[in-house]
């Protein structure tokens, strides 16, 4: 890999950085769309790195019982789903905060996955297919690099059919009304405490989802180093997107190319400053937030009853 | 302080509630971990008599259970003093390393100093860049609007980068090799013991840190001031008080608090900066802080509690067979919990003050005021 890197040169320095963007976004994808749902609805999912975790642990345990990687995907949503729904359950109940119930799950869930991850680090479970879109290349880098998953491609329209629904359907309108006021959804005769609990499920599937691509296609294995923080990343990242779908595709990207920076200069013989350039998108995300934030006014386009964002 | 609560016997009402809620939560978070354990094929049992045996059945393992304590002790007062001014403050993590590294750093360039110039040194060095580290969560918050929980929380990953960053390239000790690490410091530059025991002065600076910011927060000007915005910013800012200025100073005690701890693991435990001092110190302090309800003259039992359960954790490893993520997993169950029991408060007559329970018709007890994370309104979310 590194002596391809350096016959490609910078060119190959880039063309990694573009392959780790396609494959490094994904997750970022499916946590920035769970969480966007969650927020939509006026409620804030903190735990979303625990949830991250937890899928890649489930997905990975049940890919390598099962056989089948697809069937891991769909138990790392399941598990997503209940962390959410346990999420969700707590804040419904009176003069608990949102913020805190998701420090206490995000810790709650990388501890559930350590603990019942500890048999599978050894064992190697099948993964995700792969695309090959740089079949084009006689070059294997090239051809590693530009190597993707269908789930991209899956979030990738999720974006603008969420975007689509919540315009245009009952269920979209009914999320919204609720993350914008309360009181106009009770008026409405909407179930307010549903909707959340719906929400954030939801938003835990997908974000368990995420994490099953971590590791059933990359990096490809569970071990306890998986994340590093990309479910709490996608909070910020939401913001980012300002609440918008079809943003957050593209604020995943931005966000995946910082991530495959690092990466990308190591395999190019680049070791020096290699863990600053691994902090990159954890600055990058800081600098986005003190840019997209304000000190007086709320940001446009949150959901009213966010609390984050007044 | 909403709660009016002059005389004497409601104060102490609510002690009593605060006190039986707490404990009553942490016995139904180790029944939910005894039901984990047994789902595992372990025995319940053998792993409670493990943990006490582990933290608290001896003098020595008592010490062990002092020794983990001490960090922490400083790591919740980064979460405790911001959550009375309304805010969520979760970089405790970062702001340990961050500490730790500089105090390092300094030690090694007083190697030629006497030991209390060089342990003195350290100690402010951890302190200042401990605290610049929160501050910069709370200048972001206070001057850009930035979420500090996510701002402090980038922050940690952020020091972590920087810490291995130093330690395997400028400052690295070519004679590390397998842990890459800063030179160790002078024998006579370590942290020592108290005397008596076999405890470093690491335990003694937390319990006076904590000692220090109760009599601050409850007795003093600036104490009321915070708590006053914490309970509702638009309140400080009607009475004129200076919120940007408490955030900065809050936010600075907070970090200094966990550069300290970070000093203390450098110059008592790991004798140099390496990766060993990312060990969950910073996380555990949280679940510390808010266990006691963000009130720092609690935080001291808690976090001997808390520093048992982790002392205890190795025990469970070799004795058991359990992985060494147990502790994270009972740490989880707890704080889940304890927030869950938080929904109970005012639930129970025999804790309400007299006047309220003769009186039906007043609306629903109100919480206790206090900003136990950040309320609805209060500088954090609101």
């Amino acid at each position: 890999m590194a002596d391809a890197a350096t016959s490609l040169g910078w060119t190959g320095v880039a063309i990694s950085v573009l392959g780790g963007t396609l494959r490094v976004s994904t997750p970022y994808l499916f946590v920035g769309l769970g969480e966007c749902l969650t927020e939509k609805s006026g409620r804030i999912n903190l735990g979303l790195e625990g949830t991250l975790v937890m899928g890649a642990m489930t997905g990975y345990g049940v890919s390598y019982l099962s056989g089948s990687p697809w069937l891991g995907v769909l138990a790392a949503g399941g598990a997503g789903s209940i962390l959410g729904a346990m999420h969700a359950w707590i804040c419904s109940r009176p003069r608990v905060n949102d913020v805190a119930v998701g420090i206490a799950m995000m810790i709650l869930g990388v501890g559930f996955a350590f603990f019942l991850g500890k048999a599978l680090i050894q064992p190697t479970a099948p993964r995700l297919p792969a695309i090959e879109l740089g079949s084009w290349s006689s070059n294997p880098q090239v051809r590693s690099s530009l190597q993707v998953n269908v789930l991209l491609a899956i979030g990738a329209l999720l974006a603008p059919t969420f975007a689509w629904g919540l315009k245009n359907t009952r269920w979209g309108l009914w999320l919204v009304t609720t993350g914008e006021s309360a009181e106009a959804a009770r008026a409405m005769g909407i179930n307010v405490n549903r909707v959340r609990l719906w929400a954030t499920v939801a938003g835990g599937f997908l974000a368990g989802v995420g994490g099953s691509f971590l590791s059933l296609f990359y990096p490809g294995s569970w071990s306890e180093g998986l994340s590093s923080g990309q479910g709490l990343m996608a909070v910020a990242l939401v913001i980012f997107a300002r609440w918008s779908p079809v943003r957050c595709l593209f604020a995943a990207l931005l966000f995946g190319g910082a991530s495959a920076l690092g990466p990308a200069l190591q395999s190019a013989g680049i070791s020096y400053g290699y863990h600053l350039f691994n902090a990159a998108p954890y600055v990058l995300t800081l600098v986005v937030m003190i840019i997209t934030s304000s000190r007086s006014k709320a940001l446009a386009g949150a959901p009213g009853e966010l609390t984050l964002g007044r | 302080m909403a709660s009016t609560a002059s005389n004497s016997a409601g104060r102490f009402r609510q002690a009593l509630e605060t006190l039986t809620l707490r404990i009553g939560a942490l016995v139904v978070s180790l029944f939910l971990f005894g039901i984990f354990i047994k789902c595992t094929g372990k025995s319940p049992l053998d792993a409670f008599a493990n943990m006490y045996k582990g933290a608290f059945s001896s003098w020595t393992a008592f010490q062990f259970t002092l020794t983990s304590a001490a960090p922490l002790l400083l790591t919740a007062l980064c979460t405790a003093l911001p959550a009375r001014l309304g805010m969520v403050i979760i970089g405790g993590e970062g702001a340990l390393l961050m500490g730790g590294l500089s105090a390092a750093l300094v030690g090694l360039a007083c190697e030629n100093c006497g030991p209390y110039t060089a342990l003195i040194a350290m100690l402010l060095a951890g302190a200042a860049a401990g605290g610049l580290w929160i501050m910069l969560a709370g200048a972001l918050r206070y001057y850009r609007g930035v979420n500090e929980t996510i701002s402090s929380l980038l922050l940690n990953y952020i020091a972590i980068a920087l810490l291995n960053h130093f330690v395997e390239g400028p400052f690295k000790d070519p004679e590390s090799l397998n842990k890459p690490s800063t030179r160790p410091l002078a024998d006579e530059h370590q942290l020592g013991s108290i005397p008596g025991m076999d405890v470093h002065w690491g335990l003694a600076y937390g319990v006076i840190a904590c000692l220090v910011c109760y009599f601050l927060i409850q007795h003093t000007t600036f104490g009321f001031a915070v708590r006053t915005t914490g309970a509702n910013i638009r309140a400080g800012r009607i009475v004129g008080l200076s919120v940007g200025a408490l955030t900065l100073i809050t936010t600075f005690m907070a970090g200094a608090a966990a550069g300290v701890a970070g000093m203390v693991e450098v110059a008592a435990v790991n004798q140099q900066a390496n990766a060993s001092l990312i060990s969950g110190y910073g996380y555990a302090g949280i679940l510390v802080a808010f266990i006691a309800r963000h009130n720092p003259l609690a935080i001291i039992p808690v976090a001997v509690l808390m520093g048992g359960i982790m002392a205890s954790g190795n025990l469970l490893q070799t004795n058991m067979k359990l992985p060494d993520a147990t502790v994270k997993v009972l740490q989880g169950i707890m704080f889940i919990v304890i927030l869950t029991s938080e929904s109970l408060y005012g639930r129970f007559k025999i804790f309400q003050p007299r006047e309220a329970t003769e009186k039906p018709h007043t609306p629903e007890k109100k919480d206790d005021g206090k900003p136990i994370a950040a309320p609805e309104g209060g500088l954090a979310v609101g």
